[in-house]
């Protein structure tokens, strides 16, 4: 929830799939780091996935919005798409030369990487546009 | 019908809840409108921002204020 009151329309949501790999824990962690730096905050995938309508209404009515997917499988998007949430801006980890294993030491630089494929995907992203 | 308008209490909130208001009133309608402000009871709700109304437990609008005739589209 916002500490102030009231959204401030440039509110950017971040949605990490958060998934058991390294490039999952990348979403996490890049997702965190953004948030803690102000560019927009990280939002609970889960509520969305429970079909909890304070989340489901949240991702509907938010302006501006980046989804995180690790690998293909898309779970993020797929989350979305099943809640009937349009998806705006989205990532997908492996598309940017990230492979996905096992190993959850995650790199310094891997992380700089996705913070920067997240700040391009809302780039440009306009109230209610769809951006992929 | 329970209508509550999430919000600590900025103009935006304000107006939400006079819209709701003048919604129910319009149609003619028996509701409870409580107004929430306690942003921890408000985190309960699982809404990115505010101001939100929720209808009856479930969450219909967040981060906004809404239309007279969406609202009543809620709860006509």
């Amino acid at each position: 929830m916002a500490e102030g009151c009231c959204t401030p329309g440039s509110n950017i949501m971040i949605l990490a799939c958060s998934g058991a790999s390294n490039v999952g824990q990348l979403t996490n962690q890049a997702a965190v780091e953004l948030t803690q730096e102000g560019f927009g905050k990280m939002f609970c995938l889960a509520g969305i996935g429970a079909h909890l309508s304070g989340f489901v209404q949240s991702a509907k009515d938010v302006p501006q919005m980046v989804a995180i997917d690790g690998c293909p499988v898309a779970c993020t998007k797929a989350i979305l798409e099943h809640a009937q949430i349009t998806v705006k801006g989205y990532v997908v980890l492996t598309e940017h030369g990230i492979e996905k294993n096992k190993n959850f030491k995650l790199k310094r630089e891997e992380i700089e990487q996705v913070k920067a494929a997240v700040r391009a995907a809302c780039n440009g992203q306009s109230e209610g546009a769809a951006v992929k | 019908m329970e209508i509550k308008v999430l919000g600590p209490g900025c103009a935006k909130c304000q107006q939400t809840e006079k819209v709701v208001n003048e919604a129910v009133s319009e149609l003619g309608m028996q509701a409870a409108i409580d107004k929430i402000t306690d942003v921890l009871k408000i985190g309960e709700y699982g809404v990115f921002g505010t101001p939100a109304v929720v209808v009856d437990g479930e969450v219909k609008s967040v981060g906004k204020v809404p239309t007279k005739e969406e609202v009543k589209g809620w709860i006509s």
